[in-house]
């Protein structure tokens, strides 16, 4: 298991392996919304939250076919299914392996994008926590949506469609941790209502995923 | 005799074939009796004027929305336990019903919205939860075309039907969570004292009765169309062989 959440990160990190592309894109995006909404920065500051959480939504969403669908193109997707190790487990430490390389960047990328978009300064301590909490379970029900169209052509569109309506609480209690954080309300709520989604998906996903790439594998 | 008798295609289609007809009835005669007692024989709400009338449209629609999806749940689990292709195939057939029902909801409550609210549309959590009820649709449809295979279509399906039904609860919650709501709350319900008043109730009632069988028999015309193509698929197939 070890030795495939390494061979997934070297693949990740090397020329090719997309990485730098999502943080590349969650960058853009941090410019381009100033660009478009105007410099105010009163309103930048309360949209701040939102345009983080939907920029790192998006971002991780990039890579997203990456887990499965290389590994299925070159058949080794068939070999670590007739593997020892569990294909639940497979699925989960591929799903570690995307989160190393997309979510947990992007957590430590964004305060720095906090400050282009005139976040309030004691948010960004909760921005981090959210994103910490959150970003799993991007990871997770990712690796859950790229294995239901990992047989298909041009899934990548699909995917999208797939995923990012499983996306809505997360982004939900995510932008609220952040917001409550800005405004300085209480946030224990939804920072462990965010925590418990991660939790529960970390569980219980990797069954239905590997459940589907069994299928698709058939 | 057994309930899984019916999930032998041919017993399926024999017995469709004879309830059909009964069920199309129905379904006319609760609808017409509903909608038009509805529309031209209650009064007129005394601060909502005519507009009130759209409910008849509205609630049926926003329940079997519901209902629909959670009628998938539950064919998509018997797929996966007992492989009934019948199963399978009425999932896939009531998702587009579903979608319309939502979409239904959605149209005569922005109607309705319009003059009494003074808007289209705003953020309300069973709004909202609407709209994320439509894109779920929208995916497992898109899953069902996209798959050539009927059968890893049907698996796969079944699984995004499951998970897809846990993170639908969780948005719903998570709706409510994150905005207060415009939209009134429930007055149908059987254990409360406070309730519509029964010169609307009534109607009303007929109405969803009609709209469940209106969804039967829609689910019913198109999972016999869904076998019937799967047959002719079949013997396509044989044909190229030979």
């Amino acid at each position: 298991m070890r030795a495939l959440l390494l061979r997934d990160l070297r693949l990740a990190m090397r020329t090719g392996g997309g990485f730098g592309l999502g943080l590349a894109f969650f960058l853009l995006l941090a410019v381009l919304v100033p660009l478009g909404v105007g410099a105010d920065g009163t309103v930048l500051g309360r949209i701040a939250p939102g345009i983080l959480w939907v920029g790192a939504l998006l971002a991780c969403l990039l890579s997203l076919d990456r887990i499965f669908a290389l590994d299925h193109e070159d058949g080794s997707l068939d070999l670590l299914a007739t593997s020892p190790i569990p294909l639940e487990a497979v699925v989960a430490v591929k799903a570690l392996a995307h989160w190393l390389v997309t979510g947990l960047p992007l957590t430590l990328l964004a305060p720095g994008l906090g400050i282009l978009l005139n976040l309030d300064p004691s948010a960004y301590g909760w921005l981090v926590a959210s994103l910490i909490l959150g970003t799993p379970t991007l990871s997770i029900v990712g690796a859950f949506g790229a294995a239901l169209t990992v047989g298909l052509r041009r899934g990548g569109l699909l995917l999208s469609l797939l995923v990012l309506p499983l996306y809505v609480p997360t982004l939900i209690f995510g932008t609220e941790v952040v917001r409550r954080g800005a405004e300085g309300m209480a946030l224990g709520t939804p920072l462990a209502l965010l925590a418990a989604i991660s939790l529960g998906a970390a569980a219980l996903l990797p069954f239905a995923a590997a459940a589907a790439l069994r299928v698709n594998l058939r | 005799m057994s309930i899984w008798e019916y999930a032998n295609p041919k017993k399926f289609m024999q017995t469709s074939a004879r309830a059909l007809p009964l069920v199309v009835g129905l379904t006319v005669c609760l609808l017409l009796v509903g909608l038009v007692w509805g529309f031209f024989f209650t009064p007129d709400d005394y601060k909502q004027g005519s507009t009130v009338k759209i409910i008849y449209l509205h609630v049926p629609a926003a329940m079997m929305a519901i209902n629909a999806w959670v009628m998938m749940l539950v064919t998509s689990l018997i797929w996966i336990v007992r492989r009934h292709h019948v199963s399978a195939l009425a999932a896939k057939a009531a998702a587009p019903v579903g979608l319309t029902f939502t979409l239904i909801a959605l149209v005569t409550g922005a109607l309705w919205g319009e003059p009494m609210w003074g808007t289209w549309w705003a953020w309300d959590p069973r709004l909202t939860s609407f709209l994320i009820l439509c894109l779920f649709y929208l995916g497992y449809i898109a899953l069902w075309s996209a798959i050539e295979n009927p059968d890893t279509a049907a698996d796969l399906t079944a699984i995004l039907c499951l998970v897809g039904s846990v993170f639908a609860v969780l948005s719903r919650y998570a709706v409510n969570f994150w905005n207060q709501g415009l939209h009134q709350g429930a007055s149908l319900s059987l254990d409360k004292k406070e309730n519509v008043s029964d010169v609307f109730w009534l109607p009303l009632v007929v109405c969803i009765a009609g709209f469940v069988l209106l969804f039967v028999t829609l689910v019913l015309m198109r999972t016999r169309t869904e076998i019937r193509a799967r047959r002719l698929a079949a013997l396509l197939a044989r044909e190229r062989v030979a």
